[in-house]
């Protein structure tokens, strides 16, 4: 066992650390969410990780999202996640895509991983990854930020839960009103990575067929059953 | 008839977390939330009684809505 990963035990089995190393979890957007859920899931030691995300980074992403910084303004940020990681942990096989996902390059991108986490910043993309998840019979972790609020649900093909989340045809929620603050992505990254590594590692419970709310304002978490 | 409305998040500003408000039979989510003065567009997920329910859904006494506005940030 690498030193590096000491700290993972006891609450991981040498055997768990093993199956991590021998894990690959797609990451779709390296921005708010996706640069923490990212960083977390290199560090825990998620073997092979797929960086995925067709923008560039700009000065008003430095207020949360975790790999942009005054140097690599204007740099993907799919690539900047790939720089990273490569400083962080190098036993990480780390792959960075900078395009956005569609329905035509979706299955070539997302095939062959065994979760996919939603990372991304609108309701479209979200819909889109739901099916494409399903499609390739893929469990698709899914969060969702805006300012002081958050949610996280762990959907497997069949659920099709975020018809339930957003059953009208809108593309952006209140966050495009509220913005998003540093603390909200870090928090919905953090339980994001967590069900992901329980779904790698076969443990309960997940948050399947059922939301977390967050309201940091309140401080109010909530799970409601979606059945 | 009674029933509850609860109000999560963004619905709440302007408004109470929790209100009482008596209704005639038969009025459905979007009664309520027209009354509330909420744009449709602002309820994602809403709860009746804790489980899934619809704008259409017709109401009756004693039942507990829960709304939510979307979350799509990342």
């Amino acid at each position: 066992m690498e030193r590096r990963y000491l700290k993972n035990m006891k609450m991981l089995s040498e055997d768990d650390i093993l199956k991590l190393k021998g894990s690959k979890v797609s990451v779709v957007g390296c921005g708010g969410l996706g640069g923490y859920v990212i960083e977390m899931l290199a560090r825990i030691g998620v073997g092979k990780i797929t960086a995925i995300d067709g923008d560039v980074f700009d000065e008003t992403n430095l207020n949360r999202q975790l790999f942009s910084h005054t140097d690599n303004l204007g740099k993907s940020k799919a690539e900047s996640a790939k720089t990273r990681i490569n400083l962080v942990n190098p036993l990480v096989e780390i792959e960075a895509f900078q395009e956005k996902i569609t329905s035509e390059n979706g299955n070539t991108l997302l095939k062959n991983h065994h979760v996919i986490v939603d990372a991304v910043d609108n309701i479209a993309t979200r819909l889109l990854l739901q099916q494409i998840a399903a499609e390739l019979n893929i469990p698709l972790v899914h969060g969702a930020i805006a300012g002081w609020y958050g949610q996280v649900t762990t959907i497997f093909p069949e659920d099709q839960t975020l018809n339930q989340l957003y059953p009208k045809k809108i593309n952006k929620g209140i966050e495009s009103e509220l913005g998003n603050p540093s603390f909200t992505p870090a928090l919905v990254a953090a339980i994001e990575v967590a069900e992901t590594v329980k779904i790698l590692l076969q443990k309960k419970d997940l948050l399947r067929r059922k939301v977390l709310k967050i309201d940091l304002l309140s401080q109010e978490y909530i799970i409601i059953d979606l059945i | 008839m009674k029933v509850k409305v609860r109000l999560f998040a963004t619905l709440r500003e302007g408004r109470s977390r929790e209100s009482e408000l008596e209704v005639p039979e038969a009025t459905t989510v979007l009664d309520i939330i027209n009354a509330l003065n909420i744009p449709e567009e602002e309820v994602a997920l809403l709860l009746i009684n804790g489980r899934d329910g619809k704008l259409t859904s017709t109401l009756t006494e004693g039942d507990t809505v829960s709304l939510f506005p979307p979350v799509g940030g990342g």
